[in-house]
C-alpha cells in the first residue's frame, strides 16, 4: 500500500513552508481576469427593472415600448404580475440589448404598477408581546432554515416539536433532497405530523423560538456569587464582493449552455442550472478564472444567473452579460443576519462560570434567521436561551464567512468580558480559568491565550477599567473562536506525460486565499520536481468536479485530493522507471527533479529521462477525497483561535482607532505557511471593517437601503488597518491532525476582541457593532467623564 | 446614465452662451468627479453638458496686489501644491490634502469643488434634495439623520454643505468671480451659497447659465489659520464636522476672526458669536471652549445628530488652538 500520509518535517521540500503565490504576479500587474473582465463576441448587455419598494405586489407590467426599441434584442419579465416583492431592489423585469446603454434606456421603457404593502425594515427589540410563538412549520420555513445553515439535527427537532402545515410532495422532497437537504431531515418531513389549518392567519413579523433550558438555570442564577447583565449586538451587513455577483451565458447550441460566472462553485452550477434551464448538466459548461471575492455569497447561479441564460436563448444564443451594478451588489446580493441580545452571566467569585441566560433577537429579512449559537466556545453548565426572529423586508441573507459564528462571538465573548470585569478579573486569567468548558480544543486555547498575550504585549497593555476617562484613553480586549473545516468532495486528474510535462486538473476555483498555489506546492512537493513544472487546470467543469469553498472546506479537500493523486503518479513513473535503474520501484526516490536510488545518488536520472521512459502513453491517475480505500484520512476538523486587540479612543470625538490585533490559529497540518497567514491578515482587516464602519443603513419611511455604495457603506482603508500579527500553530499536537480549513475561523473574533479592548479603554460597554462616534460618545455620556 | 449632446467650447463666451436659461436642461463639466457619479446615478439628467475644460484662460495660479487668484479650472492637487500657498496659506493646503484621493484631487478642479453637490443619502438615491415622500413626509426628519445638519435645519433643507475646503477658503476671506449672460460678479464666497426652499432651487446662488471662473484669496501674512476635520476614518471619508479658524492677533489677543464650520449646515456656517466670543481675548483651551459652546449654542439636532453638537464643538475648539499655535 502506498504511503498517502503527509511526509514529516524532514521529508518536506514545500509543504508547511512559505510559498509565494503562484499568480500574485499576474494579479499586481492587471492581467488574471475576472468573470467582470470577459468579453464574448457578439455580446449583449443585461439589464434590470427593479422593484423600487420594500415590500410590493406586482400589479401590470408592459414591456412594449422596450421591445420595440432599436438595440434590444430580448426582454424577459422575471416576476410577473401577482408576484410578491419582499425587498427593495427585487429583479421584476430583465432586458438585453446590444450595448450598456441601449439596455437602460430600454430598462426605463418598461412600465411597472406596483402595489405597496407595509414593510418593515427595522431589527430592533421586538416590543414586548409582539412576538408569535412558533407554530407548525412551512416548506418555505424549511428552506430559511436551510438557507441559514440550521444544523441538520436542529431541523430535525423543530420538526418533530411543531409539525407542518402542509404535506410535503414528493416532487418537493426530491428538489430539496437535489438541494442537498440530509436524509435525516427528508425522512423527519415525510413522517411530521400535518396542521393544516395553520398557516392561515397573517405572520407576525416577530417569530420566537421555543426556549432551550440546559441544567437548572434559576438554581444557578440564585446561588451565584457575581451576576453581570449586559446588552450586545452585531448589525446585519453586506458581503460587498469587490467583483460583484454576475454571469455571462450563451447557447452555442440548440441544447448546449456556456457560462462564465463569479462563483465560489465552479462545479456545483451546472447542476443548479440544469433544471430551470432544462437541459442535462452535462450540458453546461462552467468557466472561471479569478473571483474577486465571494465570502459566502456566491455559491449559486442566482437568479440573475438563470435568467441571464433564459434570455440568452431568446436572443439566439447570443452570449448576455449581466454583472451587477454596485448600488445592486449591496442590496440584494446577500447580507450577513444581524444578532442582538440581552444576556446575564453568572459565577463564582473565584471565576468559574455557573449560568448563561439570554434573549436574542435579529434578522436575516423576510425567512427570519435562527439564534447563533451562543453561548459561543464555552458550554455553560446552566442555560436559558431565547430567540426572536424578525421576519423584515431588509433584503436576502446569506452564509457570510462563518455563518453565525461572528455574531455568536460577540454576544458571548462581550457578555463574558464584562463579566470578567465585575469579577476584577483579567479576561485572559478569566477565559482561561474556564477552559475546561470549551472540551475538545482545551489544549489548543491554553496555549495560543499564552502565545497571543505574549505577541500583545497583554501584561503591560491590559488595566482594570478605568473609573473616569480624558483625552485619548487606551485599552485590550480578546475572544476565542471556533470551526469545523473538514476537507470537501474533490476529484482530480494527475497526468504525467512522456517528455516529462505534467498537468493537474480539478475543478476546483481559488477564492483568492492561494488555492492554486497549495495544490501545486503538494503536488510538486510529492513528486519531487519544481511547482514550474506543473500545469495546473482550475476553474472549469470540464474537469473533475471538486466541492464548493464554503465552510473552510477547500483546502482540507483540493490538498488531500491532490496528494493521492500525486503519489499515484509518482509511483506508476518509478514503476515504470525501475528497471532502467536496476532497482525495485520502492528503492526510488525522486527530489528536485531528479529521480534516483535512494542512498546511491549515482544512480539517477531527469525528470526528464525518467519520464521517455513511459514510452507512448502518459499516466493518468484520478485523485479523490475523502477515498477510504487510500488511507490515512489526510484532512481533519475543528480548530481552535485567538484574538487580541488593542485599540485607542479620541474619548472627546468617540473615535475609535485599532493600533495592533494579534491573530494566533491552529488549522492542523498547515500546506504553505504564507497562504495561511494572509487568511489570517485578511479577515482580520475584513474584522475591522466590520467592527468598526460596516453597516446597512435602511430608509424606515421608503424600506431602502441608503448607503448602496462605497462612501457610506464604508471599508477600512489602508490608513486604517494597524500592526497585525500573526501566529499559526504548528509542529506536534497539530500537524498530525491532518488538514483543517482557514478560510473563516479568523474572521469571527474581531468584532469581540474589538469590541472587548473599546470597553477596558472606556470603562463601559457600546453594546452595537459597529462601533462609531456617536454610539460611543453616547457611552461615555452614559457613564459621566472626569 | 441617459443620453446627452456634449459641447466642448473654448471660450468662455461660447460656453455661456450653450448654457440654458433654467436648470434642469444643461450642465457644467469640469473634472467630471462628481458630475458623472450624479448621472450615472440618474440624479442629474442634463440634456447637454457643456466642458469647460478646454477654456485656456479658466486655468492657472496667480498672484496680484489683490491676493492670489485660482482659475477655476485648476486642481485640488494643483492648488495644494503650489508653493504660494504652501507657504502663504498653508492651512489651505492641509485642507486640500485631506481631501478625497491623490486620484481624485488629480481631476477635482476648485471651481467644481464649490459647486459640488450635496452628499445626503437621500439626495444621493434620487429621493429629492428636500425629500419627501408620496404624502409629503420630510423623510430626513423622519429617518437615517445621523449625518445630517444640526445648524440652519429649521427649514426643509437638512442636508450639509459638501466641500471640506471651502471653510477654509472663506475663513482666509476668498472672493468668487462668476461669468454669465448677465455679465460678471464678485461675491464673497459665504455668500455664494444658499439654502434652498424649494426642490426647484439649488444650494449656490449660481445661474444655470452662468460659470465660476475664479476665486480670489485675499493676502494672510497677518493671520493664523488651521483647518481641522473630525472623521472616522483615516482613510478618504466625509467628515463629521469641520471648523476653519484665521485669527488676527494682536499682541496676545485676539483682535478679529473667522471661524467657518463646515458639514453642520446645508451651507458653510460662519460664527459670528464664536468670533465675538473670541475678539479680544487670549487663545487659551477657556476661551476656545467657550467659542465651541458659542458656536452651537443655537444647535437644533435632528433624531439622531445631537452627536455632531459634540463633534462641531471639538472641531471648533482644536482649530482654534491649532491655530494658534501655528503660524499662518
Ligand atoms: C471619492 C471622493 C472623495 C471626495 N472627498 C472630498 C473631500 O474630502 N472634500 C471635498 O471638499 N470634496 C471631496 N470630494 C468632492 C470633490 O472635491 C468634487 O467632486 C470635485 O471638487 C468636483 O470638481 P470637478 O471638477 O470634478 O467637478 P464636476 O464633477 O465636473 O462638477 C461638479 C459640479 O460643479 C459644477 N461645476 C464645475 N465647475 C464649474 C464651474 N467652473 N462653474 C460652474 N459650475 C461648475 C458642475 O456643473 C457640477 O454640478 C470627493 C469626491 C470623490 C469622488
Amino acid at each position: 500500500m502506498p504511503d498517502y500520509a503527509w511526509p514529516d518535517a524532514e521529508h518536506r521540500t514545500l509543504i508547511g513552508k512559505r510559498t509565494t503565490r503562484v499568480d500574485s504576479p499576474l494579479k499586481v500587474s492587471g492581467q488574471a481576469k475576472y468573470t467582470y473582465d470577459v468579453h464574448r463576441p457578439g455580446m449583449l448587455y443585461g439589464k434590470v427593472v427593479r422593484c423600487p419598494y420594500a415590500h410590493a405586489k406586482v400589479v401590470s407590467i408592459d414591456t412594449s415600448a422596450a421591445e420595440k426599441m432599436p438595440g434590444v434584442k430580448a426582454v424577459q419579465v422575471v416576476q410577473g404580475p401577482g408576484s410578491n416583492i419582499h425587498w427593495a431592489g427585487d429583479e421584476i423585469v430583465v432586458v438585453a440589448a446590444i450595448d450598456e446603454g441601449t439596455a437602460e434606456d430600454a430598462m426605463r421603457a418598461i412600465k411597472v404598477q406596483y402595489q405597496q404593502l407595509p414593510h418593515l425594515v427595522s431589527d430592533a427589540e421586538p416590543p414586548a408581546g409582539s412576538a408569535q410563538e412558533q407554530g407548525p412549520l412551512s416548506l418555505d420555513d424549511i428552506g430559511d432554515m436551510f438557507d441559514n445553515q440550521v444544523p441538520p439535527r436542529q431541523i430535525v427537532s423543530q420538526i418533530q416539536q411543531y409539525g407542518l402545515s402542509e404535506k410535503p410532495t414528493d416532487d418537493a422532497l426530491k428538489e430539496m433532497k437535489e438541494d442537498g437537504a440530509p436524509d435525516e431531515v427528508l425522512e423527519a418531513l415525510r413522517s411530521a405530523t400535518i396542521h393544516p389549518e395553520a398557516g392561515k392567519g397573517t405572520p407576525s413579523n416577530y417569530q420566537k423560538a421555543a426556549t432551550q433550558t440546559t441544567g437548572d438555570p434559576d438554581k444557578a442564577f440564585a446561588e451565584a456569587e457575581v451576576v453581570s447583565e449586559g446588552l450586545y449586538g452585531i448589525p446585519l451587513i453586506t458581503h460587498c464582493c469587490l467583483e460583484s455577483h454576475g454571469s455571462i451565458s450563451e447557447w452555442t447550441d440548440h441544447d448546449h449552455v456556456f457560462t462564465h460566472i463569479s462563483t465560489q462553485n465552479v462545479s456545483g452550477i451546472a447542476g443548479q442550472m440544469a433544471e430551470p434551464l432544462n437541459i442535462p448538466a452535462t450540458n453546461i459548461h462552467v468557466h472561471q478564472d479569478n473571483v474577486g471575492g465571494g465570502f459566502g455569497s456566491k455559491f449559486s447561479p442566482d437568479r440573475w444567473g438563470i435568467f441571464t441564460a433564459e434570455i440568452s436563448k431568446k436572443a439566439d444564443g447570443k452570449p448576455v452579460r449581466y454583472m451587477l451594478e454596485r448600488d445592486a451588489e449591496l442590496k440584494v446580493a446577500g447580507a450577513r443576519p444581524s444578532a442582538y441580545a440581552r444576556v446575564k452571566v453568572a459565577a463564582k467569585r473565584d471565576g468559574t462560570l455557573t449560568a448563561w441566560q439570554s434573549n436574542s433577537w435579529g434578522t436575516g429579512g423576510p425567512g427570519g434567521g435562527g439564534m447563533p449559537p451562543i453561548p459561543y466556545v464555552f458550554s455553560v453548565p446552566n442555560q436559558r436561551l431565547e430567540h426572536t426572529a424578525i421576519r423584515n423586508n431588509i433584503g436576502p441573507a446569506r452564509a457570510w464567512r462563518a455563518p453565525n459564528h461572528p455574531q455568536a462571538a460577540v454576544l458571548t465573548m462581550c457578555a463574558l468580558d464584562d463579566l470578567a470585569a465585575k469579577l476584577n478579573m483579567d479576561p485572559v486569567d478569566f477565559f482561561g480559568k474556564n477552559l475546561n468548558l470549551t472540551k475538545a480544543r482545551e489544549n489548543t486555547y491554553r496555549e495560543e491565550l499564552a502565545v497571543a498575550a505574549e505577541l500583545m504585549g497583554w501584561k503591560e497593555k491590559w488595566h482594570p477599567r478605568p473609573q473616569a476617562i480624558d483625552g485619548i484613553v487606551r485599552g485590550v480586549g480578546l475572544s476565542m473562536h471556533t470551526w469545523g473545516g473538514r476537507g470537501h468532495a474533490s476529484d482530480c486528474d494527475l497526468t504525467i506525460y512522456p517528455d516529462g510535462s505534467v498537468e493537474l486538473k480539478m475543478g476546483t476555483q481559488d477564492l483568492g486565499t492561494g488555492t492554486r498555489t497549495c495544490i501545486l506546492v503538494v503536488a510538486a512537493d510529492t513528486l519531487g520536481i519544481p511547482m514550474e513544472g506543473i500545469q495546473l487546470l482550475i476553474g472549469d467543469t470540464n474537469y473533475p468536479p471538486s466541492g464548493g469553498s464554503g465552510g473552510s472546506t477547500t483546502i482540507g479537500g483540493v490538498s488531500s485530493s491532490t496528494r493521492r493523486a500525486a503519489v499515484d503518479a509518482r509511483d506508476a513513473l518509478f514503476a515504470k522507471v525501475a528497471p532502467a535503474l536496476n532497482a525495485e520501484p520502492d528503492q526510488l526516490e525522486c527530489k528536485n527533479g531528479r529521480l534516483s536510488v535512494k542512498g546511491d545518488p549515482s544512480r539517477a536520472l531527469s525528470w526528464k529521462e525518467a519520464c521517455s521512459k513511459l514510452g507512448a502513453m502518459p499516466i493518468t491517475v484520478r485523485g479523490k477525497n475523502p477515498d477510504r480505500s487510500k488511507p490515512p484520512d489526510l484532512t481533519n476538523s475543528g480548530v481552535g483561535g485567538v484574538q487580541m486587540a488593542e485599540v485607542e479612543i479620541d474619548s472627546d470625538t468617540g473615535v475609535v482607532k485599532v493600533r495592533k490585533m494579534v491573530a494566533v490559529q491552529d488549522c492542523g497540518f498547515i500546506i504553505d505557511l504564507k497562504t495561511a497567514e494572509t487568511q489570517c491578515y485578511g479577515a482580520m482587516i475584513m474584522g475591522i471593517s466590520y467592527s468598526l464602519y460596516e453597516e446597512k443603513v435602511m430608509d424606515p419611511t421608503t424600506g431602502r437601503m441608503l448607503n448602496p455604495d462605497m462612501q457610506f457603506y464604508r471599508l477600512a482603508g489602508f490608513s486604517d488597518i494597524p500592526e497585525l500579527v500573526v501566529h499559526m500553530m504548528t509542529g506536534k499536537g497539530y500537524d498530525e491532525r491532518g488538514v483543517i480549513g482557514l478560510g473563516e475561523p479568523p474572521v469571527i473574533s474581531p468584532g469581540a476582541a474589538i469590541s472587548n479592548a473599546v470597553a477596558n479603554a472606556m470603562g463601559v460597554r457600546v453594546p452595537f457593532l459597529p462601533l462609531t462616534p456617536d454610539r460611543v460618545l453616547t457611552a461615555f455620556e452614559q457613564k459621566g467623564r472626569v | 446614465m441617459r443620453p446627452f449632446e456634449y459641447v466642448s467650447p473654448y471660450s468662455r463666451k461660447q460656453a455661456i452662451s450653450l448654457l440654458g436659461p433654467t436648470w434642469g436642461n444643461t450642465e457644467v463639466l469640469a473634472g467630471g468627479t462628481d458630475l458623472l457619479a450624479l448621472m450615472k446615478d440618474d440624479v442629474v439628467t442634463p440634456k447637454r453638458l457643456v466642458n469647460i475644460k478646454d477654456i485656456a484662460d479658466l486655468r492657472g495660479i496667480s498672484s496680484d496686489a489683490q491676493g492670489l487668484r485660482v482659475g477655476a479650472l485648476t486642481t485640488l492637487g494643483e492648488l495644494a501644491d503650489n508653493e504660494n500657498v504652501k507657504k502663504n496659506y498653508p492651512s489651505l493646503s492641509e485642507a486640500l490634502l485631506e481631501a478625497a484621493s491623490p486620484q481624485i484631487r488629480n481631476m477635482a478642479t476648485i471651481g467644481g469643488n464649490l459647486c459640488q453637490r450635496p452628499r445626503c443619502w437621500y439626495f444621493r438615491n434620487g429621493l429629492g434634495l428636500l425629500p419627501k415622500d408620496e404624502s409629503g413626509k420630510e423623510l430626513v426628519e423622519a429617518g437615517e439623520n445621523r449625518y445630517h445638519a444640526i445648524l440652519g435645519n429649521q427649514g426643509e433643507a437638512k442636508f450639509v454643505s459638501p466641500s471640506t475646503v471651502v471653510p477654509m477658503l472663506i475663513a482666509y476671506g476668498a472672493k468668487i468671480r462668476l461669468e454669465g449672460a448677465k455679465g460678471k460678479r464678485e461675491l464673497p464666497l459665504e455668500k455664494f451659497f444658499v439654502i434652498p426652499k424649494t426642490e426647484s432651487e439649488r444650494e449656490h446662488d449660481l445661474r444655470p447659465n452662468e460659470i465660476v471662473s475664479e476665486i480670489v484669496i485675499p493676502p494672510a501674512s497677518d493671520l493664523k489659520a488651521a483647518h481641522y476635520e473630525v472623521r472616522q476614518r483615516e482613510a478618504f471619508d466625509w467628515p463629521l464636522a469641520v471648523a476653519a479658524v484665521t485669527l488676527k492677533m494682536q499682541g496676545s489677543n485676539v483682535q478679529s476672526s473667522r471661524i467657518i464650520l463646515g458639514y453642520v449646515a446645508p451651507v458653510p456656517w460662519p460664527s459670528p458669536e464664536a468670533e465675538h466670543a473670541m475678539s479680544g481675548k487670549p487663545v487659551n483651551k477657556e476661551t476656545a471652549q467657550k467659542a465651541a459652546d458659542a458656536a452651537l449654542a443655537k444647535a437644533t439636532p435632528l433624531s439622531h445628530n445631537a452627536y455632531k453638537v459634540k463633534l462641531a464643538k471639538v472641531a471648533v475648539d482644536r482649530a482654534i488652538l491649532k491655530a494658534a499655535g501655528g503660524t499662518a
